[in-house]
């Protein structure tokens, strides 16, 4: 059998496939933090939530209204997407000119009242969402059984990040966003709307985290705590990454999700660590992440 | 005068009919608990070229600012092509053709050379093409892939102004736009608001370099404290120049 450092090769590619796929949330979720630390200056508690509330939209679309997963991967983050715009329209704009912080405590407040509420009609135990016939089996690989569900998973949540990269970096509705985040002062006074562009920025970067949610459904049971749990490592990324860079969290999300897969391989005790000593000597050696620029 | 005027096919001659296309009337300005306009009145005819003097702090920058709402509180009336413009949103006031250019120029970091150009909406029809752009400012086009803010100062301040062109604004209130050049790009500056008046854009300029300005405009409006406190046609000019230079303290 072939080793890997003393690791059958099997155990260590399925190792570092899972790795992939946890880090392909991650990276969805970073993304999404990113895009709205980078407009609102909020750093948003709620965005577990978020993620959270698109994989019970999916379980309950799913139950009640008879919606499959393929119909929820676009239903779910749009009406989560719009439920964000109301808050950030009803709730965040009040708060805009207070310091980051009160943000900060309002979204980590929102997240505790939706978490609350879903915990009093659900229980903490979690839903099983059937994973969608098209996706069910696998491929036997030479070496390995690979999941076509999180081979889905994976494909879908990189198409995703990168889009969402190309249309921030390449188009002009991203060029608006950059210089709304640098000066929206100018871009106000150039004639755009950039109340309307915050809106619009916050609901997209909780549908993000609401597709990742979707993804979710199916892998791991829908439970109100299931973003709370992952939300911290997220903000551990989203720090290694640099606040607010797109394509920072993208790749740190990835790579993170794949240096925790090898930990476990190697030293598995530490596998729930990693990520946190990685940002302690990140914070040392280099304070604005990886791909942020200095202040 | 504030007549009705039919819109000619040529909109970059419609211009030189003496209509206002600012009035400015008792302008008070805060920021915060500092109240920095007391009370400006000022009016600027369609294809005038405009300057507001002053010393450092006399509110000149401060005016531009709240002709765009980039204050914190503005009260009193700004009138522009005849739509009062104190209770709008301030986004909507580059859309009654106004472009702004800041002093400290606001060239965008995360954008290359050519998106900053093609950042500003377009607010009105008969912008200059992009290539008249390049044609008149020939660095930008060989630098267009490169950061807005590598290029050097000369050439932000190009790129500040072109970016206004483009979007059709008929009236541009420039801040500042000579502040820490070299002689040799005051120059082409000099040479381009030249060629905008020409062309029927009714231009304010704030600026500290009376030399580059005397020549340029048709009138000047001279600030203090918060106040216009002096009105100077190019004509009056030679004879008032010493009051003038107390004034501005040179």
């Amino acid at each position: 059998m072939t080793m890997i450092f003393g690791v059958p090769l099997a155990v260590f590619m399925g190792q570092l496939l899972l790795g992939l796929i946890n880090g392909a949330f991650y990276a969805l979720l970073s993304l999404g933090l990113a895009v709205i630390f980078g407009l609102l200056k909020i750093v948003n508690f709620a965005h577990g939530a978020m993620y959270m509330l698109g994989a019970f939209a999916t379980l309950l679309g799913m139950r009640y209204l008879g919606i499959n997963y393929w119909a929820a991967l676009f239903l779910a983050p749009l009406a989560v997407g719009l439920f964000g715009m109301v808050i950030e329209r009803v709730l965040l704009r009040r708060i805009g000119h207070l310091d980051h912080l009160y943000g900060l405590l309002l979204t980590f407040g929102l997240a505790l009242i939706f978490e609350g509420s879903l915990v009093n009609f659900f229980g903490v135990s979690g839903a099983r969402y059937p994973t969608p016939e098209l996706l069910q089996g696998g491929y036997q690989t030479g070496f390995m059984f690979l999941p076509k569900y999180r081979a889905w998973v994976l494909l879908a949540a990189v198409v995703v990040c990168f889009a969402t990269w190309y249309m921030i970096e390449r188009t002009r509705l991203g060029a608006y966003l950059r210089a709304g985040t640098e000066n929206p002062a100018l871009m106000q006074a150039f004639g755009v709307n950039v109340p309307l562009l915050v809106t619009l920025t916050y609901g997209f970067g909780v549908a993000l985290a609401a597709f990742a949610g979707v993804l979710a459904a199916p892998l791991y049971p829908v439970s109100p705590t299931m973003g709370s749990n992952l939300l911290i490592v997220v903000f551990a990324v989203v720090v290694i990454g640099g606040m607010g860079s797109i394509l920072g969290a993208i790749v740190t999300g990835l790579a993170m999700g794949l240096i925790e897969g090898l930990t476990k391989v190697y030293y598995p005790e530490a596998a729930n660590t990693v990520i946190f000593l990685v940002m302690i000597l990140v914070l040392l050696l280099r304070p604005a992440g990886l791909f942020g620029k200095e202040a | 005068m504030n007549q009705v005027i039919e819109r000619p096919t040529r909109p970059e001659y419609r211009d030189h009919d003496g209509a206002e296309m600012l009035r400015i009337r008792d302008l008070h300005a805060f920021y915060g608990e500092s109240h920095i306009l007391h009370g400006v009145d000022l009016k600027v005819r369609r294809g005038e070229l405009v300057t507001l003097l002053g010393r450092n702090g006399a509110g000149r920058s401060t005016t531009l600012k709240a002709i765009m709402s980039m204050v914190g509180r503005r009260t009193g009336s700004i009138v522009i092509n005849g739509t009062e413009t104190i209770g709008i949103k301030p986004h909507r006031i580059p859309r009654l053709g106004i472009g702004y250019c800041p002093e400290e120029r606001g060239i965008f970091a995360s954008l290359d050379v050519e998106e900053n150009l093609l950042l500003p909406p377009t607010v009105r029809s008969g912008g200059m093409s992009i290539d008249e752009i390049y044609e008149m400012f020939p660095n930008l086009y060989e630098r267009r892939r490169s950061q807005g803010t590598r290029l050097s100062g000369g050439e932000q301040q190009m790129l500040a102004m072109a970016r206004i062109l483009r979007t059709g604004a008929r009236m541009l209130l420039l801040d500042e736009i000579t502040e820490g050049l070299a002689p040799v790009i005051v120059q082409k500056l000099g040479e381009v608001l030249v060629k905008l008046r020409d062309r029927g854009m009714t231009i304010v300029l704030v600026e500290q370099n009376f030399r580059f300005a005397a020549p340029l405009a048709d009138r000047h409006y001279v600030m203090e404290h918060g106040r216009i406190v002096e009105e100077i046609s190019a004509a009056e000019l030679p004879s008032r120049r010493d009051h003038l230079n107390s004034l501005l303290g040179v």
